[in-house]
């Protein structure tokens, strides 16, 4: 396959970017959209060009660094999967790609299409978690009965990666699905309720001091998630605001 | 909950409230436009009631005022809000991949919906008000009928009306159902409630453009 490439450059986090075109050939079908962009990084370091930085880690769509927005979506043109597994025989020859990083105030660009997530490192810290000491004397797993359907729904918010596609993907920037799978997982297992009204106002208002947008229910970030996160944690993330604040 | 104003979650929770009550003074709108339809003297007799009942006139209808301005300056805060959240906007966005037009649009039918309001507020309520409160002319039970029907012998304004309520169907296709996840409601009955709400967001505009179309036409 032969394409034409549209990557967003920016040298640093303060200076202004803009789109540049690349020609790549000969991409194989069966590499990965990231491998593809190493194949380009080889040449732009064969002819001289400084590389384009883009974050990956994992590469099997576990870690959530990967985080590109590709021909207009976040992690490409494709349901439920990252950049890293997101693969070439989506596209076709002579296609042109666009190419930029994750956009929203609260991402701001490092360079090229790498961004600064770690406001949603903050958000976590805020209340991400829970204090009861689980390591050396963690009990056996029957020991406290927990209902099957919370179960289920609590790891599946659990299997949230934290990429960020939810909130670029929204036309608001909003990091609601986010914050909501992380209250989710907690709210509904008993561990996480000794400390649940103080998580959610603290997650909540350290996401509004990071400055993302309000949700306005576009169901955007739901179809884009990669790990199909449901707006279902959004209902449960408001219900659980609202009764902390009114508890005070 | 008043120091929490400030908060996106609390602000969307207001936004969908002031969304619900208006949502219900539109059903009891619609209700009153219809007796038009089928009957003049029903008609005349709500709508004295209406514009007579102490209890709608000061408490209701300063309530309902207070319901609408709060909606749509709400509305516009969070809209800038949320533009303001993502300054450098990407080179290609493609919303219709996962989002419908009407739900990235809401701003631009609120706008639409908030001119007609304003046009509506124009033919109906100030003349109310000039009638009742600065002329103090003597009231007349029997008068109602014949001023809606008088409104609706413009065509333009029959036409402007019609779309007006095109973008008002639009707009709670999306508000309706997206009021009850603001306010945490999704579950089991999610689905029910969804064809409720789109067939509400439907029926309700739809009566209105037939009830403006039959008095044009009659």
């Amino acid at each position: 396959m032969n394409l034409k490439l549209k990557i967003w450059r920016q040298p640093n986090k303060d200076s202004k970017g803009g789109m540049v075109n690349y020609s790549i050939e000969d991409v194989s079908p069966d590499m990965s959209f990231l491998e593809m962009m190493d194949m380009l990084n080889e040449q732009l370091i064969k002819s001289g060009d400084d590389p384009v930085a883009f974050d990956h880690d994992c590469r099997e769509g576990i870690c959530g660094m990967c985080s590109m927005f590709i021909n207009g979506e976040a992690h490409g043109p494709d349901k439920l999967i990252t950049t890293c597994q997101l693969h070439m025989r989506k596209f076709k020859d002579g296609d042109t790609i666009a190419i930029e990083p994750f956009r929203a105030n609260s991402f701001p660009v490092i360079k090229d299409l790498a961004v600064d997530r770690s406001s949603f490192d903050r958000i976590q810290q805020a209340g991400g978690f829970i204090s009861i000491n689980t390591s050396g004397n963690t009990q056996d797993a029957n020991a406290i009965p927990i209902d099957k359907h919370n179960a289920d729904t609590a790891f599946d918010a659990a299997t949230c990666i934290g990429c960020g596609a939810c909130v670029a993907t929204c036309k608001n920037a909003s990091a609601m699905l986010f914050v909501s799978a992380k209250v989710s997982q907690y709210a509904l297992l008993p561990q996480g309720k000794v400390e649940a009204t103080d998580r959610v106002l603290n997650m909540v208002n350290q996401m509004d001091e990071e400055g993302f947008g309000n949700c306005t229910n576009t169901g955007a970030c739901e179809v884009e998630c990669p790990k199909g996160i449901s707006l279902e944690n959004i209902a449960r993330l408001n219900r659980e605001y609202i009764w902390a604040t009114a508890k005070g | 909950m008043s120091l929490k104003i400030k908060s996106s979650i609390v602000r969307k929770y207001l936004m969908a409230l002031s969304g619900l009550f208006l949502v219900i003074f539109l059903l009891q709108h619609f209700t009153i436009n219809l007796t038009s339809v089928f009957s003049k003297e029903m008609f005349n007799f709500l709508s004295h009631f209406m514009g007579n009942n102490p209890l709608v006139q000061f408490v209701l209808q300063p309530v309902l005022i207070f319901g609408v301005v709060f909606h749509f300056i709400m509305g516009f805060i969070l809209e800038f809000k949320n533009r303001s959240s993502r300054n450098q906007k990407y080179y290609n966005f493609k919303g219709k991949a996962n989002s419908s037009w009407i739900s990235r649009n809401m701003i631009l039918s609120g706008i639409v919906i908030l001119s007609f309001l304003g046009l509506h507020f124009y033919d109906f309520w100030i003349p109310e008000m000039q009638y009742k409160y600065i002329e103090f002319l003597p009231e007349n039970p029997d008068r109602y009928f014949d001023e809606l029907v008088h409104k609706f012998e413009s065509l333009p304004r029959v036409i402007i009306y019609n779309i007006s309520f095109i973008f008002l169907s639009l707009h709670l296709l999306h508000g309706f159902s997206s009021s009850f996840q603001t306010i945490g409601f999704n579950n089991k009955y999610t689905i029910s409630l969804k064809f409720f709400t789109i067939s509400f967001s439907i029926i309700i505009p739809l009566g209105f453009i037939l009830i403006a179309l039959f008095h044009y036409l009659n």
